[in-house]
């Protein structure tokens, strides 16, 4: 750690400062998000914040850009001491944020939006008129594209962020922070970003960037920060270190970040999807005719960008959305929209689902641990007998269950909504793992889940698979999809784009295919 | 924050603030606010008289409290136990004017079948509108209300009336049920006391709810739909089952309330059997937090406001029938509707509490 030290002070003297923070704390009732946090951020640099879920990342930033007031700590922006009271006080400082979720009027144009809060006088034109010249000239500087004229709901999500960035450029805004910024983009649009921030680097504007993503730390950033439990554990030039040495500051320990498997040994199959169709509540397609096969003993991955039919695919195959087309299992077809068409029949016939969202589909975030262990399954004479539950072996499975899966607390009488992420994950996949099913839907397995969890719950999916089981994995991460199938299908737009093997693909071909860019076109 | 907080203190904080607020009102109409609260508690609970009148309220409340109480548990806002309870009421006499019933313990069970048969039917109506078209619960079901008033008004004028009678009621039922005086003499209930062996079956409906909300597979998937309708849908739990099987527990609850006031008070279907207790029982029900102990603490309450304020109300003229249920629904103002007034700054002062004992 001393070397961290000595790197730490070495650059603190060098360059002038944009931004720093001396002894920052901040608690909401019990918890202590943020515990006496010190960082400086060199100007003209990008500087990575890496940390697990709930680190405090994000309230940092928060406090930063005058959202929560911090319990004590000062701060200091191009080295004078700055009250932040608000957002307003943070622009005027000079920083500009970019949130996870957008914040843009989707019937407005681009150009509204830039100037929405900014406009000059009770007349729009001025500031139209001012930020359609500022718009060309970033356009020209930064390979930042976008036709001021277009409304924002027909533009691609890729594009929105980018009209966030020029909204904080037009503020003039010194010091950019992106929360999380590619977790919506496919490869190629995190790429252009990526190049867009490094231009705006050299031309000296300072750069945060929070993310949990150690790939695009080690690609973009110049220095990089780690945070565990709500407090900063080191900070370091981002190319003396390594991705094992990040990972282990942010857990605390030695991390496998590679998925240890034997090749697959793929047996008969065991799911087979002929030309399904979904349309949604609006009678929208969303999936336009999906054929795809899942053999015992393999994982298919499904590759995409959020929002492309993923999650109709797992709704329809979980049994509670509708749809047309042929689903077998075990050669047997399975009922899409009628009497049979819902979970109970679908669990019944030996299909497991760990949903993409547990919050609001995998648990009852109210229910006890014991409650949701049977969540799903409380038709099994196991955990009911006549019309009444039987509360002391769902305990007893619970604790059992929580013990296997390493669950924390391992306390069956807490709610759902007392666990972290991570527990939270392990409850929903220790319910749906032990039940031995013959196809397991998991979507979004690891998300929200910090690193330890992720390698636990990646070894039950391969260890699953390995007892000659069917996983079909849906994940908009494209490591954990790489690392985990042993075939990947992408799918774009309700439609399987292509299928490769991960032994002969790369992130480029997928990346390419993920927009809906088919091969030869390309 | 310790669970007594939630289910005892927050309560009592709530009623002593609605409490505080009556009398200043009752002070501002020259009345004197601690007599006024002497005469309400001793007219309610200061007599086997006073008591009577008080539990055969509490009975009333229990039911309809129940049935709002059952529907809150699936996230149904069932304000419909007034009309419910009508038909319920409706339900009784039909069942009770049928046949001469040999014994009152049969009339009973039949007549209770009879009361949570309409009840339940007239809870189906909206449930199977929200189920399958989606209509407003809310709505329709305060809409039933009204259509089932103007339903007993025109069978109780044209239909069901006693030929030759110039009153809208049916003729008094061949059997009645014990009351208070009847089966414990020793305690001085006066023989007219309307408490009957009701209250017996509505302190069974508390348990039975109790069982069917936390230990059965129906209660455990009514709370699921409950607390997340998609997750109950991932869970293979359905939506339009759920929604007509707890709409038709709620209609029953409601309706079983007219066997304490048609069968066992009055003898007779009348106009408007209900009264406003399908109302009450709403308020009953977020007092109560839905939980079958608390529902049985608010009716006991509520049952008391009434029979006490019936007594305040003769006592002080000055002190209007209208005073009193300004009185009422400032209870109901405060434990329901300001709940969250009084809950974050107490939560507030638990957590700071902890933090200093950490």
């Amino acid at each position: 750690m001393s070397d961290v030290q000595t790197l730490q002070q070495g650059r603190s003297d060098g360059a002038a400062l944009a931004i720093e923070l001396r002894g920052i704390s901040k608690s909401f009732g019990p918890v202590q998000a943020n515990k006496d946090i010190s960082i400086q951020v060199a100007k003209g640099t990008i500087h990575g914040i890496i940390g697990e879920n709930g680190a405090g990342k994000s309230t940092l930033m928060s406090i930063l850009y005058g959202f929560y007031k911090a319990d004590a700590g000062e701060i200091f922006v191009g080295g004078q001491k700055t009250a932040i009271p608000d957002s307003q006080a943070a622009i005027a400082a000079g920083i500009g944020m970019v949130f996870q979720h957008f914040k843009l009027v989707e019937n407005f144009t681009v150009l509204e939006n830039v100037i929405l809060g900014a406009e000059e006088g009770g007349l729009l034109k001025p500031s139209l008129g001012k930020a359609r010249k500022l718009l060309g000239q970033l356009a020209k500087d930064y390979e930042m594209d976008v036709d001021p004229d277009a409304v924002i709901e027909d533009l691609s999500v890729g594009l929105h962020q980018r009209v966030e960035i020029l909204k904080a450029l037009y503020r003039q805004a010194d010091i950019l922070i992106l929360d999380e910024p590619t977790g919506v983009l496919t490869p190629s649009e995190a790429d252009h970003l990526f190049r867009i921030l490094k231009g705006l680097r050299d031309q000296g504007k300072t750069i945060i960037l929070i993310t949990h993503k150690l790939r695009e730390i080690m690609d973009i950033t110049d220095t990089v920060s780690v945070m565990r439990r709500g407090e900063m554990t080191a900070t370091v030039k981002t190319r003396d270190t390594s991705p094992e040495q990040l990972a282990e500051l942010m857990v605390g320990r030695k991390v496998l970040l590679r998925v240890d498997k034997v090749p697959a040994t793929p047996g008969k199959t065991v799911l087979e999807v002929e030309n399904l169709r979904v349309r949604d509540a609006q009678g929208v397609e969303r999936l336009k005719g999906v054929s795809l096969d899942i053999r015992a003993g393999e994982v298919l991955g499904i590759a995409g960008v959020a929002g492309n039919g993923q999650s109709e695919l797992l709704e329809v195959l979980g049994g509670y959305a509708t749809g047309d087309g042929v689903v077998r299992l075990n050669g047997q077809a399975i009922d899409l929209s009628g009497r049979y068409s819902d979970g109970r029949s679908r669990r019944a016939s030996g299909i497991a689902h760990v949903p993409e969202d547990r919050q609001r589909e995998g648990l009852i975030m109210d229910y006890h641990a014991w409650e949701n262990t049977g969540f799903g399954y409380h038709h099994d004479p196991a955990y009911s007998s006549g019309i009444f539950m039987n509360n002391r072996a769902l305990k007893q499975d619970t604790i059992d269950k929580m013990e296997r899966f390493d669950v924390r607390p391992p306390n069956p009488n807490l709610q759902a909504k007392s666990f972290s992420g991570g527990n939270q994950q392990k409850i929903v996949v220790a319910r749906e793992i032990e039940r031995n099913p013959d196809l397991l839907l998991i979507g979004q397995p690891t998300r929200g889940v910090d690193i330890g969890a992720i390698e636990f719950i990646h070894k039950q999916i391969v260890a699953l698979r390995d007892a000659g089981k069917a996983v079909l994995l849906v994940s908009v991460e494209l490591d954990e999809i790489m690392a985990l199938s042993d075939r990947i299908a992408v799918m774009f737009d309700g439609q399987i784009m292509g299928e490769r093997l991960p032994s002969e693909t790369n992130e480029t071909e997928l990346g390419l295919l993920m927009a809906g860019v088919q091969q030869g076109a390309a | 924050m310790p669970k007594w907080v939630d289910i005892l203190l927050i309560p009592l904080i709530n009623l002593a603030l609605a409490l505080f607020v009556s009398g200043l009102v009752v002070a501002y109409i020259g009345e004197n606010p601690f007599e006024a609260v002497a005469i309400l508690v001793k007219g309610a609970v200061g007599s086997p008289y006073g008591w009577g009148y008080t539990l055969y309220y509490t009975t009333n409340f229990i039911f309809t409290g129940l049935a709002v109480a059952v529907a809150f548990h699936a996230r149904l806002f069932n304000i419909g136990g007034e009309g419910q309870a009508g038909l319920g009421g409706l339900g009784v006499a039909l069942v009770l004017l049928a046949l001469p019933w040999p014994h009152w313990s049969i009339a009973l069970l039949a007549a209770m079948v009879g009361a949570m048969a309409f009840g339940a039917f007239w809870a189906a109506i909206p449930a199977y509108l929200l189920a399958k078209r989606g209509s407003h619960i809310v709505i329709t079901t305060i809409m039933f209300n009204f259509i089932a008033s103007a339903l007993l008004v025109y069978l109780l004028v044209n239909v069901i009336k006693v030929p030759g009678s110039m009153s809208p009621e049916t003729a008094r039922f061949g059997v009645s049920l014990p009351n208070a005086n009847d089966v414990l003499p020793w305690v001085g209930f006066p023989r007219s006391t309307p408490l009957n062996v009701t209250f017996v079956v509505a302190l069974l409906a508390c348990v039975a709810v109790w069982v069917l909300i936390w230990r059965t597979r129906l209660g455990y998937e009514i709370r699921a739909y409950g607390h997340s309708e998609p997750a109950a849908l991932y869970a293979g739990i359905s939506p339009v089952r759920i929604i007509m099987v707890t709409m038709l527990i709620s209609g029953g609850l409601s309706g079983l309330m007219a066997i304490n006031a048609v069968m066992g008070e009055a003898e007779r279907l009348v106009l408007d059997p209900v009264q406003g207790a399908g109302f009450v029982g709403i308020a009953v029900a977020l007092m109560g937090r839905s939980h079958p102990v608390g529902v049985f603490l608010a009716a006991l309450l509520f049952g008391m406001l009434y029979q006490g304020g019936a007594e305040l109300e003769f006592e002080r003229p000055a002190i209007t029938r209208e005073m009193i249920v300004v009185i009422q629904a400032l209870v109901i103002l405060f434990t329901g509707a300001l709940d969250n007034m009084v809950r974050s700054p107490v939560e507030r002062f638990f957590v700071n509490l902890n933090k200093r004992a950490a």
